[in-house]
């Protein structure tokens, strides 16, 4: 019965790569990410993150 | 520089909130009677239409498609507008988008009642409408990015990201899982390209991924807009945004066959799902602790301010709802979890607090500023948010309560080794306290709902004519494609929208890659069984009316290897037992017991006792009754057809078996028939009725050409195919 639910990957040729080629994908993924977030430059976040209340909307004193 | 005037379109964002609170009302409503068909199931009896299997789908379709939907659309369209500093792209896209969209959710209401369903949960809307889907998301995706090239705002908030990545993943998740063949142009009937563990796995890639990007994501940028908004503060910290955005839509593409732990799906397939669902943790807290955070200093406005207390309770919820994923996808959680009320619960979590009252908050933000007027009311929505409050508190802890009882009930073995509540009825009646409780909660969540409907009518009387928003703003001076003096890479990346739209799309298609290929294109995952064979024809109707009846919502077809499984319903599920099964059928919820094994266990009889009513054979079985099974006259005209099309799908029938269709099912029927003559109850009144029909001269519909018998032929096949001991291989 187990050969229902085990080893299906090993029937693979050169599968043994793939687990690499993952954990490089997925750890190249964060560095970039967090590389790009630490070299954003404070003016550049302040900009953005003041967008949604810089609009001159008309209607935005009510209430 | 030139300064441009423009006008920021309000009444599209203004019919999206009517279209939320109307199909919020009817959505809710549908599951209100599904809550009490749960404490009545005669309450609707005899009516197909709104028995409880065809109303499930149109619940969720109707809350997550229709409410969450034009809620989406709404919340899009205004902030959008605002953050790019332009009008939409096109009106005409605008109201394409809008009524089609409606359109759509009509042609819903007006066919899963009536059985047209692909049977794929959250997908169930058959083919025509999975077209008219596409083309009205591209519709909207055109629109959003038009107005993001047209733009008059240089960098693109974070909010515009999610809404890029909503676009773009959904339309992926859509046209993938949506793959099916029509068994005619001019019928509604399709069947699923995938088959088996394939099609549960693309499902539900499907069907995780469209919490995620329809449910979550959506929702929350509408989170990163109008939580600054109504708080009148930027945003915590915009670097955890960014890091939020990127994790959150690179790892949970691949957390999908979560939802399949301990079935037939391969391990390595599971063990990913479970990896990345718990990694998922990380940006789902970050982005509730920078939603949280940034009402730092301006607690004392929550005490005051009804909208803010919306969006608290909505954050806290996804908190919540995503601390609760990451936990029921490790392996041993997931063992008691699956298939009980505890993923009711959960996923109420996700939907009343998370999607709901971040919907709520928002309408009652955006309606007094539309409308320029004040709420009617903020004493009425103060009471919104506290019914609704302690109608989400109402609603979840019982199901969890129903959850953990069930769990345990089913796995409780005796010292002898025999289960203490072998019969599946007791772990039903045990927790009918808890439906109550579930029922009352819903009831004070719409109750809250139409306080909503009340108080936003009024406002909207009282306030003036809806007007497009003069609005102006600088052009946008052309810069160079290249990254200028001192600028980082991503300020340079969010300045090009077209990449960043393919650079995301890249990063969720990483995840359904590595899962889905090799699945599809590796024979060696699903081993085949000899002895599993594709339905009779006669079977094949059954399973398609079985469909029909949307008794996936209650009943699995999946046993799990445990001791208690197998011992309840009989040997575990394999993969290859599936091979031929467009759609698979495993269902996600054990209302009922499974029916994999099913097969052979109870005599035809019992089973027309039990469709006609379930609580002749089964007392306080809390199952609707199907007597229009036992009425209607099978519509065998498509047979051969069907079978044709499980021939293109791979389905090794024989020319000679397709032309044989119409005998063979005679037989079958006959056969069934013929067994149901044992019990003198049935030949008694059967004769009669055949008596009284030839007297009064109206038609007689045989029994072997009732829907019925194909539904015997049907549950009185599954799991068969193995049941021939063949375990010692």
């Amino acid at each position: 019965m187990l050969k229902f639910v085990k080893n299906y990957m090993e029937t693979i040729s050169g599968i043994e790569i793939y687990p690499i080629i993952s954990l490089l994908i997925f750890f190249a993924f964060f560095v970039i990410l967090f590389w790009w977030v630490f070299s954003a430059k404070k003016e550049y976040i302040n900009t953005v993150s003041n967008l949604p209340l810089d609009n001159n909307n008309q209607n935005d004193y009510l209430l | 520089m030139e300064v441009q005037q423009f006008h920021y379109d309000n009444k599209i964002v203004k019919n999206f909130i009517y279209a939320t609170m109307v199909w919020g009302v009817v959505g809710m409503l549908v599951g209100l009677l599904l809550a009490y068909l749960f404490l009545f199931p005669t309450l609707t009896d005899g009516i197909s239409w709104l028995s409880f299997g065809r109303l499930r789908p149109l619940h969720t379709n109707a809350v997550i498609f229709a409410f969450v939907g034009n809620a989406i659309f709404a919340g899009v369209y205004y902030s959008s507008q605002r953050l790019l500093k332009a009008r939409m792209f096109s009106d005409v896209l605008s109201k394409i988008n809008f009524w089609g969209w409606q359109l759509i959710i009509v042609g819903a209401a007006l066919t899963l009642p009536f059985g047209f369903t692909s049977s794929k949960e959250y997908a169930e809307l058959e083919w025509p409408f999975d077209i008219a889907i596409a083309v009205i998301w591209v519709v909207f995706g055109w629109n959003l990015i038009g107005t993001i090239l047209k733009r008059r705002q240089r960098h693109l908030y974070v909010a515009i990201w999610f809404y890029i990545a909503t676009f773009v993943t959904v339309a992926v998740l859509h046209i993938f899982n949506s793959l099916e063949l029509p068994v005619s142009l001019t019928g509604m009937k399709s069947y699923s390209v995938y088959a088996g563990v394939q099609d549960a796995l693309v499902q539900w890639w499907y069907g995780h991924n469209a919490v995620a990007f329809f449910l979550t994501t959506p929702f929350l940028g509408l989170m990163y807009y109008f939580v600054p908004k109504a708080a009148n503060r930027p945003i915590y910290s915009y670097r955890l945004s960014i890091v939020h955005f990127w994790s959150l839509i690179f790892i949970y593409i691949w957390a999908g066959p979560h939802h399949l732990l301990y079935t037939a799906l391969p391990e390595w397939a599971q063990s990913l799902g479970t990896t990345f669902s718990i990694m998922l943790l990380m940006p789902s807290w970050g982005g509730m602790i920078n939603g949280l955070l940034t009402l730092r200093g301006a607690w004392d406005k929550v005490r005051t301010d009804p909208v803010l207390k919306f969006l608290v309770v909505a954050i806290t919820g996804y908190g919540m709802a995503t601390f609760e994923g990451p936990t029921l996808s490790l392996k041993n959680v997931n063992a008691i979890a699956h298939f009980t009320d505890w993923i009711i619960a959960h996923v109420h979590v996700g939907a009343l607090a998370w999607n709901g009252f971040l919907t709520f908050g928002m309408i009652y933000w955006l309606v007094p500023r539309l409308f320029k007027t004040k709420l009617f009311s903020i004493g009425m929505a103060n009471l919104h948010f506290w019914i609704g409050t302690l109608g989400i508190v109402m609603y979840t802890l019982p199901m969890y309560v129903a959850g953990f009882t069930q769990a345990s009930m089913w796995k409780q073995f005796n010292p002898d080794g025999t289960l203490v509540y072998g019969n599946f009825l007791e772990t039903v009646t045990e927790i009918m306290p808890m439906y109550w409780m579930r029922a009352i909660g819903g009831t004070l969540y719409i109750t809250g709902m139409l306080i909503l409907v009340y108080n936003i009518v009024a406002t909207i009387r009282s306030g003036s004519k809806v007007t497009d928003e003069l609005a102006e703003a600088p052009a946008l001076e052309r810069v160079s494609k290249k990254r200028l003096a001192g600028e980082g890479w991503h300020s340079w990346l969010e300045r090009k929208p077209v990449r960043l739209t393919i650079f995301a799309t890249i990063t969720i298609l990483i995840g359904g890659m590595v899962q889905i290929i090799p699945t599809i294109l590796i024979k060696s995952n699903i081993p085949t069984i000899a002895s599993v064979k594709p339905y009779t024809p006669l079977e094949l109707e059954g399973r398609d009316i079985y469909i029909r009846e949307g008794c996936v919502g209650c009943h699995s077809q999946m046993i799990r290897p445990f001791r208690s499984e197998v011992e309840r319903y009989g040997e575990y599920s394999k993969a290859g037992e599936y091979v031929y099964d467009h759609p698979f059928l495993w269902g996600s919820k054990r209302t009922g017991p499974d029916l994999h094994r099913i097969g052979g266990k109870y005599s035809d009889n019992w089973h027309l006792n039990h469709m006609y009513d379930p609580r002749s054979t089964s007392s306080g079985s809390i199952m609707p009754s199907y007597p229009w099974l036992l009425k209607n006259k099978l519509d065998k005209s498509t047979t051969e057809a069907k079978m044709q099309t499980m021939v293109t799908l791979g389905v090794p029938y024989t020319e000679e078996e397709i032309a044989n269709a119409q005998q063979q099912m005679t037989e079958q029927g006959t056969q069934i028939e013929q067994n149901l003559y044992t019990d003198p109850d049935f030949a008694e009144s059967y004769e009669a009725d055949k008596k009284n029909a030839a007297e009064s001269g109206s038609e007689f519909v045989e029994m072997k050409d009732r829907e019925i018998v194909a539904v015997i032929a049907y549950l009185q096949r599954l799991g068969t195919d193995i049941k021939v001991k063949d375990s010692q291989e």
